[in-house]
């Protein structure tokens, strides 16, 4: 199950809908082990297309490096699509490399709702999970003062 | 020459869990070749047809690989060479 915060469920639509019809891509770091998006990180999407999205390679060696220093991993991965169902595609699964993040699918085919949905994927495996959206208030008294050790 | 390579989460299987390890080679290639006489199993993720796999993206310090001849990039004594999966996709 994912646990999100709904100001980043917000911040990631947001971004979906300012980038449409493009792909919007992006990253929610958390610490290490923590499983908690914590640092909405909105990346660019270098592909500039709508049927596809790339993280820039000069960004992503960045952004890494940014993560391996604070202790961080992408606890999100999100991406968004823009005609079509938010459920991975082919090519999704195919480059899906990080098994222990939460791949995020946003649709924005309609321009009233969204689809906000999470899927692990692990050896080419999707499985759907869960969402649950906290608001922030809560969550940010929480930190690692171990209220939530489920 | 000694380089250290930086090895991304889905890949440290092939390294017993570790994040880096130590190579040598003056190429990107003889670097990949090194890791692998160790580490077997790795270079076939990364190496496809004698190029680099479309899905994963090599660094020599701060430069793409790609930029700079691929698998034919140099590499000198003390520099890093970090592997990342490419974070790509999409609805195509």
């Amino acid at each position: 199950m994912l646990k999100i915060r709904r100001d980043f469920v917000d911040e990631i639509v947001a971004h979906a809908r300012r980038d449409h019809p493009d792909e919007a891509c992006g990253v929610i770091a958390g610490k290490e082990g923590s499983d908690e998006p914590e640092r909405f990180i909105p990346m660019v999407n270098a592909a500039r297309s709508p049927t596809f999205y790339e993280f820039d390679s000069g960004d992503l060696l960045k952004l890494y490096r940014e993560m391996d220093a604070r202790d961080e991993v992408p606890v999100v991965i999100y991406h968004s699509h823009t005609a079509t169902e938010a459920y991975p595609s082919r090519t999704d699964i195919a480059y899906a490399s990080e098994p222990e993040a939460h791949y995020v699918l946003v649709s924005t085919r309609d321009p009233e709702t969204y689809e906000f949905r999470s899927y692990r994927i692990v050896d080419g495996v999707v499985t759907e999970e869960d969402v649950e959206v906290v608001e922030p208030s809560s969550k940010a008294d929480t930190g690692s003062d171990g209220l939530h050790e489920d | 020459m000694a380089v250290t390579v930086s090895i991304p989460t889905i890949l440290r299987s092939h390294t017993d869990g570790a994040k880096s390890v130590e190579a040598a080679g003056s190429t990107v290639l003889e670097v990949l070749d090194d890791i692998e006489s160790r580490h077997s199993g790795l270079k076939e993720r990364l190496v496809k047809d004698s190029k680099l796999h479309r899905f994963v993206n090599v660094y020599v310090n701060d430069e793409d690989v790609r930029f700079v001849g691929g698998l034919d990039a140099e590499v000198s004594d003390g520099d890093t060479v970090t592997i990342l999966p490419a974070v790509a996709g999409g609805a195509r």
